[in-house]
This record gives C-alpha cells, structure tokens and sequence, in this order.
C-alpha cells in the first residue's frame, strides 16, 4: 500500500439501510414511548448534564433511531438520571425508561 | 313567484354545498358540472382524515342536499363563455344552451401538483414512485399495495410537500392537506401491511386541525410510523427497482440514505385550469398564487371583484374538507345577501 | 425504469445549437490531461463534417479555476471573457463553443448576469476598452463542443468503422454517462435533457450502439472541486466523491465511462489507481479499472481514428479491454512512440490495478 498523504474521507451520510438497529429495536419494545418522541428538545434544555457536557437526549434518540450508535455508551454514562427530562416532556415520553433501557440494549448486544 | 336564478360553476363539496343552500333558501339554482359524475375530487379518496370515515358518506350527504333543494344539475358542461351583461350572467355551453342569472357561484376547485415537474422524484420514471392520489385509488379500489413486481413493499417512504412551499415549481405556499393525508396514508398502509416500515419525510408537520395531532400521536404510537425532517434531494432507482432516497436528517445533523420499496409523492394542489378558465372569462381577480383573490382576506372571504360574483373552496386557496364546508356556506350567505340587497362592505340593505 | 418518462423530460430541454462557424475555445487543462481529445474535435469538425472552426493564438483562460477557487474576483473573470468576446467578434464569428465545462458554466453565468444586469455589462464593457482597447459582440450562439457531437451524433454514427457493441456477444456495450455539474446543474435549461436526466451524452451512447446505464450515484460529483484538488491534505475528499460513485456503478458492470467534462475524466480515471493503492480495490474485471472516455476520444474511437492518435496511452485504466471487446485494431508496439517513432518510455507498473503496457 502506498502513501499518498491522504486517503478515503469517512462518509458521513447515514446509510440507513446497514446501520445498526438493535438498540432501536429493542427500546421501542420495552419502553413504547420511546416511538411517540417528537424530538421537540425539551428533555436537552432541561438535562442537567447537557448543561455541563456534550449530553444531547433528542439528538441521542434521533441517532439511536437512524442506527448511529457509535458513542452512544459514552454519551448516556455522564446522565445522572435525575429525571427532570421525564416531567419536562410534553409527549409524555417516559424519558428515563428510555435510558435504563438504551442501558440494557448496550449490556445485551455488549456494545 | 319569479324566482331570482343563481348559477354554480363546478361540482365539488363547494359547489355541491353552496348550490344545495342556495335551492333551499328558495332561489332557481343550476349546477354546471363538467363531467358525468358530481363529487369531485372526493370520488377519488376512500377515507378522510382525522376520523377515516368515508368519503363516499360524504359525497351522500351533498347528494341529499343537492337532490331535496332541486337543484337543477347540468352534468357534462363545456362552458365556452362566461359573462356579466348589466346585472345578468349569461353561461353558454357546447352544445349551444345559454343560461342566465343574477348571481354566480365559481366552485371550481384545484388541480393535483402534476409530480413529473419534480423531476429529481422520477415521477413517470422510476417505476415504483407513485402520488398520494394514485395511492388513494389503490384504497379505493381495495386493490393490494405492491411495487410493479408485484412484491408486498417493506418499506414505504412518503415525500411531504411535493410541490408546495417550494419556489423552484413556482408553489411557494402551503396546501394545508397533505401532512396530514400523509398521516392518514401512513396509518392505513400499517394497517394493511403490519410488517411494513414506513418512514414520512417532512420540513414540518402542520397538524394545525383540531384531532390532526391525535392521529399524528396515533401513527407514532400504535402503528410505528417513522418521521424523519429532511426534504428528498432526489431519489434514484436501485438496480432491484426499489427507490434510493436521499435527504438531510436534519434533527440528526447528517445526510441519510435509505432505499424504499415504494415512494408516495404528497402531491400539493394548484390552481384548476377551470377555474383559471371560467375565472379570467369572467373578469374576476387572482392572487398572486394563481387562486382566486377575495376582495378583503379577513372580512370579504368568497368576494369576487365582480358584484354578485361569488367564489368557494379549492378555487380560492387549498382547503381541508370541513372548511371548505363552511365556505360554501359562507358563499352560499354572501349570495343570498346580495340578492337581497345588503351590501356587506358598507353593512346595509338597501329597500 | 420507463424510457418514455425521460424522453418527455428530454423533448421539454432542447437547445438551439448553430449549425457552422464556430469560434473555439479551449480548456486550461485538458491538453494535459487527455492531450488527444482537442485535436480531435478539431478533426471531425473538419475532415469528416466539413465544418468552419476557428481558435485564437492568444485565446487565454476562462479563469474559471480561479474564480470557483476563490483566487479571482467576479469583474477580472468576466473581464476576461470579455476579452475572448472581443476576440471572436475580431476573428468574425458568432458562435462559440468553448471545450470546457466549467468555461461553458462561466460563459453561461456571464451572460446571464449581463442579460439581467445591463448596468453589469456595460461596467465590464468599460474595463475592458481601457485595458485593452476592444470591443465585443455578445455571442448570438453558446454551445459545449458536446453539444455539437451530440447534434451531428447521426453524421458520426454513419461514417463510424465501428459501434458500442460486444463483438463476441453482439450485445450493446453498457455505459455509464458521466455529465460535468457546470454544464445544468445551474442553468438546466441551457443543457440538453436538462440537469436531472441529461441527454446530452445519453443521445450519443444509443446513436453510437451502446446502452446506458442509470445507477444510483450518477448525478454525484466526481469531486474534482477545484480547491479540493488543488490542496494535497483535501484530495481524500475529492477522492471519496469517485469512490461512493464507483460503489454505486460496479454491480450494473459497466463496460466504459464518458464524460464531458475536463475533470471528470481526469479523476474519474486516476482515482482508481488510487483506491486500488490505498484500498486494494478494483472496479473493472479481472482486476482492471473501468476505462474512462472523453466524448472526443470515443468519437474518435468510432470512426477508427489510431488510438494513439487520441492519446488513450495516457490514461491510467486501459483501453485495451475494451477495444478488444468492441474489435477495434490497435498496435501495442507503437502505443508509447511519439509521432516521429521515438519511444517516449513505459510507465511504471500499478501494483494493484491490472494494466496493459
């Protein structure tokens, strides 16, 4: 392999049909809510470690949804599940839930 | 008793409904209907949102009120000439009858966005692109949702606001209906094929009617419909027929493809070539989207520029179907007002 | 796909294209590039259609590599062009027909901008008398010198020696139509077939016998991109544009790429040395690239000009595939020999892309 001082850019297009689905899959089971987000940001605004750190729930929600899980795990570990996310949704969302279960996804499929 | 006479252009619920008040409240109603069938567009939808009754309910409703008034009904009309003289309108067909009235009633609707100037969609191209109407025809029809090989779709997506709100077809307004069709044709492909996916993609969704958000909620929560904001840029055809769509996911901050299996096109509505037609014959003013202008937006809704010309639905702007009840009936009012010589600008009847 | 849906797009995008007396207008690069492809526009006008075309010795740059590169401002191109005008108003023609696609693109923006800003124009207009002290007549006619094989595509055709079609199955060759953006992406009407399904290449690909193939990544850039290029630690970028386009087109197997444009063919070609070296992937059979084709060259090659007339010995991916394929004679040994027999040497060996030398 030669060097040419550069090499293929990573694409950043989502190719949606060979993203990882698993942990979407698996949420929408065990928390249904998980569905009903309108990706509104409310939860973000409010997230005490989104205040303080790169911690975005909508965006996670939205990423989890399109099969871009890369990070998720880092991501999720500064939440302090204070659940001030849960009583700020107007969807009713059960935002919490969601992120034990997102929790249990990455455990399951050690990801 | 002479009756004053009123002629009502088009064959819709708007017309349906004005000429239906019209005849009750006592005046010598006739409705021009270009082809052999009144209903309109509506003969053309199986069911309606937000409470997917049917349409054909619908159509029976107007056809009872249409039928009980006595209207006179011309079915099969070629208007070649429309015309105020003094205070008559004269309306003159192909086949050579002429009528007379003292008031008219243009309810002569919209057309479908024709998709094939999107061209970037590869409507009339790819083979698996398809439009909400002709979507719509399948439901009716009771026909199977299949791709052109004959093959239950996986996955679905549908395209919000194929020409609307878009400056490059010249459409830059909203056509009201069509995210929430969108919902309601979501919701119905689940309900057929449940091991489908369906992916809606929008720039908003104006669910601005009172239970259009429930059933938004509802195509999320009970039947999985995914919404992902972004407009197409272009779709393209896979080497398996199915489509290639690519879009922003704009809440995601990245591009995103995925093949689809079928592509519905929301298709907007544009003025009715009759009602540009019978509109300009007539002398009455446009707005500048091509639909017909009131003579005040707030306070002179259905008000032509011309004295006892009157206008309602589709023709004077993209309208859901409850509403275009109520302004047939506010047609119908200003109508009869003005045969009864008050004049609404200046609010007194003259005796 | 239905054919009838894009040739009711196609009727919609006609364009006028003059007939004769064509002012010309070359390209910075494609000299160096793919050295055959001028000459031999020049020679089909010419010799086999008969036609009156005309270049300037002092004919200069469009500057439109500057100016997409943000190094030259707005009023020093169109000055410039200015001065081609001048020069073809001179020289006694109307139409011109530069070989670029980006020149076409500035061409077309120019007179666009003056049509809707005359106060534009006549700014320009002054610049260019106390620079230079001409003037100039806007052109009556503006065509891309595809544009003109694709109109006299028929006359080709009748005259070729040889057609788009696999000797030994006598199936038509399947090709990939490659279209430079500056050509419709911004003025879609100025181009044939338009910017989404443009006819411009197609039409010559089914007169010529071939068959075109339509893959999901065909309206992406090739990536040239100016800036991109140009700066060694952003090639990856411009790299990556052929790549995702090679992706796409590799399961339909296409058998050549034409193109139109001056860079398209250039990395649509050199870019799969460089994946090979980098990735180790290939995108043609048996571990060969996928030719690339200037229209200029495949014209040639149709009416059975010397392949090394047409300077196909500097492309990276070789045309002997395909010319063996098609049946179309060759000489290997004098395929590195200058005009006068000198042997101009080999190149090195790709160790991964499979070549003939």
């Amino acid at each position: 392999m030669k060097n040419f001082g550069f090499s293929l850019s990573k694409d950043r297009q989502i190719d949606f049909d060979k993203s990882d689905k698993r942990i979407m899959d698996f949420v929408k089971i065990e928390e249904p809510t998980f569905n009903i987000c309108i990706a509104c940001g409310t939860c973000t605004a409010t997230c005490s470690a989104g205040n303080f750190t790169e911690m975005n729930l909508r965006k996670m929600i939205t990423l989890i949804k399109r099969g871009e899980i890369t990070g998720v795990r880092a991501e999720l570990s500064k939440c302090m599940l204070c659940g001030k996310c849960s009583l700020a949704c107007p969807r009713g969302v059960n935002t919490r839930n969601v992120i034990f279960k997102i929790n249990q996804a990455l455990e399951k499929y050690s990801l | 008793m002479n009756r004053k006479r009123v002629i009502v252009i088009g064959g819709g619920i708007a017309g349906m409904e004005s000429a239906a008040n019209l005849a009750s409240m006592g005046y010598d109603v006739t409705l021009f209907e270009k082809s052999q069938e009144l209903g309109g567009h509506l003969l053309g939808w199986e069911k309606l949102f937000p409470t997917m009754r049917m349409g054909k309910d619908v159509v029976k409703f107007l056809d009872k009120g249409v039928h009980l008034a006595k209207v006179n009904i011309v079915k099969n009309s070629n208007i070649t000439n429309a015309s105020k003289n003094g205070n008559l309108f004269t309306v003159s067909c192909g086949d050579g009858a002429k009528y007379e009235s003292e008031a008219l009633v243009l309810a002569t609707g919209y057309d479908i966005f024709d998709a094939k100037r999107k061209e970037e969609y590869g409507y009339g191209i790819y083979d698996n692109v398809i439009t909400s109407a002709e979507l719509e025809e399948i439901f009716l029809s009771g026909k199977p949702l299949l791709t052109t090989k004959g093959e239950i779709p996986k996955r679905v997506g549908i395209v919000h606001c194929v020409g609307s709100r878009d400056e490059k077809v010249g459409n830059v307004y909203c056509s009201k209906v069509c995210c929430v069709t969108a919902v309601k044709q979501s919701i119905e492909i689940k309900e057929k094929i449940p091991d489908s996916n369906v992916f809606c993609f929008y720039m908003d969704l104006r669910m601005f009617g009172m239970h259009f958000e429930t059933l938004y909620k509802q195509a999320q929560e009970k039947h999985a419909v995914n919404f992902i904001r972004g407009r197409l840029s272009e779709a393209c055809e896979n080497m398996d027929g199915s489509l290639l769509v690519k879009v922003e996911d704009t809440l995601a901050g990245k591009p995103l493809r995925m093949s689809v299996d079928i592509l519905v096109l929301m298709v907007g509505m544009v003025p009715s070539e009759g009602t540009k037609k019978i509109g300009t014959m007539l002398g009455m003013n446009f707005g500048a989207n091509g639909f017909l202008k009131s003579q005040d937006q707030h306070t002179m809704t259905s008000i032509s520029n011309i004295p006892g010309a009157f206008f309602a639905g589709c023709c004077g702007s993209p309208r859901t179907i409850n509403n275009v009840f109520a302004d047939a009936r506010s047609a119908a009012m200003m109508t009869a007002s003005y045969l009864e010589a008050y004049d609404i600008e200046e609010r007194i009847t003259y005796i | 796909m239905k054919a009838e849906g894009k040739q009711a797009i196609w009727k919609e995008y006609q364009k006028e294209i003059a007939d004769d007396k064509y002012f010309y207008v070359r390209s910075c690069v494609r000299q160096n590039f793919f050295p055959g492809s001028e000459t031999t526009f020049l020679r089909i006008l010419r010799e086999e259609l008969g036609k009156d075309i005309y270049e300037h010795a002092c004919h200069t740059t469009c500057t439109g590599i500057g100016y997409h590169g943000d190094i030259v401002p707005v009023d020093t191109m169109m000055t410039v062009v200015a001065r081609q005008f001048a020069m073809m108003t001179e020289a006694g023609y109307e139409n011109l027909v530069p070989s670029c696609i980006t020149s076409f693109g500035i061409y077309t923006e120019v007179m666009d901008t003056w049509h809707h800003f005359p106060e534009t124009e006549q700014k320009v207009r002054d610049y260019l008398w106390k620079a230079t002290g001409r003037e100039f007549q806007i052109p009556k006619n503006l065509a891309h010198a595809s544009d003109i094989v694709f109109k006299f595509r028929k006359e080709i055709a009748a005259k070729a020696k040889y057609q788009l079609i696999n000797k030994e199955t006598g199936k038509p060759l399947k090709v990939v139509e490659h279209i430079g953006c500056h050509y419709a992406k911004m003025f879609p009407d100025k181009g044939i077939g338009g910017a989404e399904y443009p006819y411009v290449l197609t039409g010559m690909i089914e007169e010529w016998g071939g068959e075109v193939i339509d893959y999901p990544e065909r309206r992406h850039c090739c990536g040239f991109g100016f800036r991109q290029y140009l700066v060694q630690a952003n090639r990856g970028y411009s790299m990556s544009c052929s790549h995702k386009k090679f992706e796409s087109m590799k399961p339909y197997q296409p058998d050549l790429i034409l193109t139109n444009c001056p860079g398209c063919p250039m990395f649509l070609d050199k870019w799969q040395y460089a994946i090979a070296e980098l990735e180790g992937k290939t995108y043609g059979a048996n571990g060969q690239g996928i030719p690339v084709f200037t229209y200029e060259e495949l014209a040639g090659l149709m009416l059975g000009y010397n392949p090394w007339d047409l300077g196909l010995q500097m492309h990276q991916v070789s045309c002997e595939p395909l010319m063996d394929k098609i049946g179309i004679e060759y000489n290997s040994e004098t395929k590195y020999h200058d005009k006068n027999g000198n042997s101009l040497g080999v190149p090195e060996k790709p160790t991964v892309l499979k070549v003939s030398l």
